[in-house]
């Protein structure tokens, strides 16, 4: 596990709502936190433990930005709260990177050009982690197909499609 | 012999290191300590009078801190802000508001949710005044006025006009045929990814440092010191990573000024980061053109003249980025890839009651305005005569050897070769089958189109004598540092939002430097320490800061040649810069590099040369660049439903010299989705009592993966002779270029039906109501 997958945190804000404890594991390591009932899943990883891969690029669960895996399957953290992730493992881009390696899909991002002003990235890759484990071979049209819930305004898809495609060969699939 | 990482190679970009990892450092990221966040409470109304404020219950919220309102700023003089235009807008109303979703009071507290709290908590009444969003009643008599306070006592801003008008007109009066059009580019919103933000900070000497998501660090460093009376010296603006820019990050918004007045009041940091809704209502605003135009033509199919006037609506104050002399920006590269004899455009700016817009979508100052136009009216022009519309392009396109080519609207276009690039893209798509397949279908009753749009670009601004920002000349800047042990770092005045700077740029001067790219290190965007610059907008960055680069590493070869002379015991006359080597004339064995160079000029330095090898360019570009392309669209249309399936689009582009070819495709596949966008999907409205319609990705429809095709590039390289390597701008060609293609796609299909027009975003539920009509479906 890369160092920059655990949380760093930050200053402790004063709790002014109901709070619950919660036991999570994230990027393969146990915590136990307190957190105030209504806080959004993507305001604690980015506000409380200073994990910013994580991005915000809505309100209304539609670009996809904040996209974590939540138990391995795709979730807008923003849609979701940081109490329902209790008992549960989560997921974010800053667990891709394993002992100074890259994931298959963060190799096929930079090698085929997928990204261009990075914000959209953490999320897409995240559902393309999530795509991969499910059908490591999936055709141009499930990959456009299993993209479609994140939002890119740059890159035109293009060079995204293909960046999946480089990680499901790399990974031994590929079509 | 080449470099590694030089000119015309595909070098992975650099900066990826940091986004793959989930490690940019965006606005949002920064955390200070003691930091809060500020939020506003917005108006329902589009125009209405405020008669009470009342913060009691809101300041009772836990963790609120403060309500800040347009009084409080009106005391320091700070409720009206200027804009880049020369007009005014409100940071915070004083007594009246003009748009629905206006900031009216801003609330601080201890955190975001908090302050979302507050800013509802606050209590405002308002006594609701009548509205206008339609520009055309704007301006009829009887009009509700906008802005009263004006000496003017009219919603008219302003009125532009370039060409010669009798002149046009007699010539429209005597052409074979005038083909007229009116066309409604619809009010889009940039809508990049991340939204606007900062996080304003003051240190125990007052000076302040301002984190923001800002295209132009620079300049907006200046009109802060202006508005604020605080001494420049005492500004830091730092522009993070920017997760997409596209003409939203240009402007000053409120919210910036209320989170620097708001760090102040408080003695904290103060962040503020728009929601979706917030950016989606109140700022990064484009477009809103009413055009109405005339283009002649002669019976053998030569145009003639063009006459076009346009309503511009730029909302309750002109807040757009165009240089200070162009208030409908660049909007006269009107007349296209055609030589007319004589044109004329004029332009009237509106207020209504809607957000300020007029900024830029990806495109350089109103030029897809005026290319979507064109490039429509052209593929009339063939429809009304009969000829095929590739065939009336090549007949009339300016020819290759009439560059430099003086326009009629007072443009010199630097260099174009377009039969090349439409005969490219052609061949491409096999033009003359999809023709015979279209007969074929056209007898089956079933309609497949092809458009054409062979669009001319003009960026790069610009020329010192001509353009400017609030006086701020747009020149651009490079300042290089070679340290001893040979390694650089490059600043510029520029700054990037994923258009690659960080590699394309350490590309030029590797190819200059003769160092490979991995040892050249880009910095962009603090103004402490890179040279002033004006900013990436309108794909400028090539076209001045990349030249800029190459005349700034040719200054440090000429004192480098001096250094290496002495080291290898000649005249600097006797060295020529050959394979990335300073080498002896005729004895290449005897040979200095720019790292040998480099240590010398530190350890080593020759008699009566400055030790040291660092220089800084500031380059003002003798002209414009004029990119251009050829691009064809091939579409299906499902007769029962109105749905449009783009089978294939090609897009060849000639942006000159290609400096990584990987990242100008990139930049090329965006902005075609950016052309589809407003094409077929994209637009903002507002009903009569200026409520926005769309004020979320639920209603305001940005392509997915799933709408946006398989595109297809292809390329010519015609240099700028005038650009020290050749290099033209590419990141906004093809949102210039694409809506055109897909449009003409479209009518093409459904002309036997005798459609002419249809306005965009073309919805299929317009297609069908078409073909519904005309008894089709």
């Amino acid at each position: 596990m890369a160092s920059t997958a655990i949380p760093r945190l930050t200053s402790p804000l004063p709790i002014r709502g109901a709070t619950h404890k919660i036991h999570v594991t994230i990027n393969d390591v146990p915590f136990d936190f307190m957190v105030e009932d209504r806080t959004l899943l993507v305001h604690f990883l980015r506000d409380a433990l200073g994990m910013t891969g994580t991005h915000i690029g809505c309100d209304t669960t539609h670009c996809g930005a904040c996209t974590v895996l939540l138990d391995d399957v795709p979730v807008k953290s923003c849609t979701v709260l940081a109490v329902q992730a209790d008992g549960r493992k989560v997921r974010t881009v800053e667990g891709l990177e394993s002992g100074g390696k890259l994931h298959p899909v963060q190799e096929g991002f930079t090698t085929e050009h997928g990204l261009h002003c990075g914000y959209c990235t953490p999320g897409m890759m995240m559902t393309s982690v999530a795509l991969l484990a499910k059908n490591p071979n999936p055709t141009e049209e499930e990959i456009r197909r299993a993209i479609s819930g994140n939002l890119c305004r740059c890159t035109g898809y293009v060079n995204i499609v293909k960046a999946i495609q480089h990680a499901a060969k790399a990974s031994g699939g590929g079509k | 012999m080449t470099i590694h990482g030089g000119i015309g190679q595909s070098l992975q970009r650099k900066e990826d290191a940091r986004f793959i990892r989930g490690k940019g450092n965006y606005v949002d990221d920064i955390q200070l300590a003691g930091m809060l966040y500020l939020d506003f409470t917005r108006s329902p109304y589009a125009h209405a009078k405020i008669t009470a404020i009342r913060s009691e219950k809101a300041l009772k919220v836990p963790g609120v801190l403060a309500v800040i309102t347009g009084k409080d700023l009106d005391a320091a003089k700070l409720a009206w802000m200027p804009t880049l235009m020369s007009d005014t807008q409100m940071v915070l109303p004083i007594d009246t508001v003009k748009f629905q979703g206006q900031e009216v009071a801003g609330v601080v507290a201890e955190n975001r949710y908090a302050a979302a709290d507050g800013a509802a908590a606050v209590e405002i009444d308002y006594e609701p005044l009548p509205v206008v969003t339609d520009p055309v009643k704007a301006l009829q008599p009887d009009s509700p006025l906008v802005r009263p306070e004006k000496p003017k006592k009219s919603n008219h801003i302003w009125h532009w006009e370039v060409g010669d008008k009798a002149g046009t007109d007699a010539l429209l009066a005597k052409s074979d045929v005038v083909v007229h059009q009116d066309f409604y580019i619809p009010r889009i919103n940039v809508s990049s990814i991340e939204t606007c933000g900062c996080v304003a900070s003051f240190d125990p000497m007052g000076r302040l440092t301002m984190y923001m998501t800002t295209q132009a660090p620079h300049a907006i460093r200046t009109v802060f010191a202006l508005v604020s009376g605080l001494p420049e010296q005492s500004i830091r603006v730092i522009s993070p990573d920017i997760g997409g820019g596209f003409g939203g990050k240009v402007p000053v918004y409120p919210g910036y000024v209320v989170a620097i007045v708001a760090a102040l009041k408080t003695g904290h940091p103060v962040k503020w980061v728009e929601t979706r809704t917030n950016n989606l209502m109140s700022s990064s605003f484009a477009r809103d053109y009413h055009i109405s135009a005339d283009i002649g033509v002669t019976k053998d199919g030569k145009l003639t003249g063009l006459k076009v006037k346009t309503i511009a609506d730029h909302g309750y104050a002109d807040a757009a980025a165009n240089p200070s002399k162009f208030p409908a920006g660049l909007f006269h590269i009107i007349t296209g890839s055609y030589p007319f004899e004589k044109a004329f455009v004029e332009v009237d700016g509106v207020y209504t009651n809607k957000p300020p817009g007029g900024i830029a979508y990806r495109c350089s100052f109103r030029v897809t305005e005026a290319a979507y136009s064109i490039e429509r009216l052209v593929d009339e022009v063939a429809h009304k005569i009969g000829m095929d519309p590739a065939e009336l392009r090549l007949k009339n396109f300016i020819p290759p050897e009439a560059f430099p080519y003086h326009s009629a609207l007072g443009w010199t276009y630097d260099s174009g070769n377009y039969g090349g690039a439409l005969k490219l893209a052609m061949q491409m798509v096999d033009y003359p089958a999809l023709r015979r397949e279209q007969a074929e279908k056209r007898k089956k009753g079933e309609f497949m189109g092809i458009g054409i749009s062979s669009f001319t670009e003009i960026v790069g601004a610009g020329p010192a004598h001509t353009f400017d920002i609030l006086g701020l000349k747009m020149f651009e800047s490079c300042e290089i540092r070679i340290h001893p042990t040979g390694k650089v770092m490059a600043r510029f005045g520029t700054k990037n939002q994923g258009q690659g700077h960080e590699t394309t740029y350490a590309q030029i001067l590797a190819t200059e430097l003769g160092i490979p790219a991995e040892n050249i290190s880009i910095e962009e965007g603090d103004t402490d320490t890179a040279p002033y610059g004006l900013g990436t907008y309108a794909s400028r960055s090539t076209p001045t800061a990349g030249a800029a680069a190459v005349v700034a590493a040719r200054k440090i070869r000429d004192k480098a040649q001096k250094i290496a002379a002495h080291l290898l015991e000649v005249s600097p006359e006797d060295l020529e810069w050959k394979d990335y080597k300073f080498q002896v004339k005729g004895v290449p064995e005897k040979s200095k590099t720019m790292a040998d160079v480099a240590f010398a000029a530190y350890t080593n330095p020759a008699p009566g040369v400055e030790a040291g090898l660092e220089a800084v360019d500031y380059y003002d570009p003798p002209n414009m660049t004029y990119p251009f392309g050829s691009y064809i669209c091939v579409v299906d249309i499902d007769k029962g439903t109105g749905a449009i399936h783009i089978r294939r689009f090609v897009a060849v582009d000639d942006c000159g010299t290609v400096i990584n070819p990987m990242i100008v495709e990139g930049q090329i596949h965006g902005g075609l989705t950016m052309g589809l966008a407003p094409a077929m999907y994209e637009q903002i409205t507002y009903d009569e009592g200026g409520n926005i319609r769309g004020s979320s990705f639920l209603d305001y429809l940005v392509p997915t993966s799933v709408e946006t095709p398989h595109w297809e590039t292809g390329r010519t390289v015609t240099p700028s002779p005038h650009h020290p390597i050749g290099a033209k701008g590419v990141g906004e060609s093809a949102t210039v270029g694409a809506p055109a293609a897909i449009v003409n796609a479209i009518v093409d299909a459904l002309s036997p039906l005798g459609v002419t027009n249809i306005d965009i975003p073309v919805y299929p539920w317009k297609v069908w109501q078409i073909l519904h009509d005309k008894g089709q479906t």
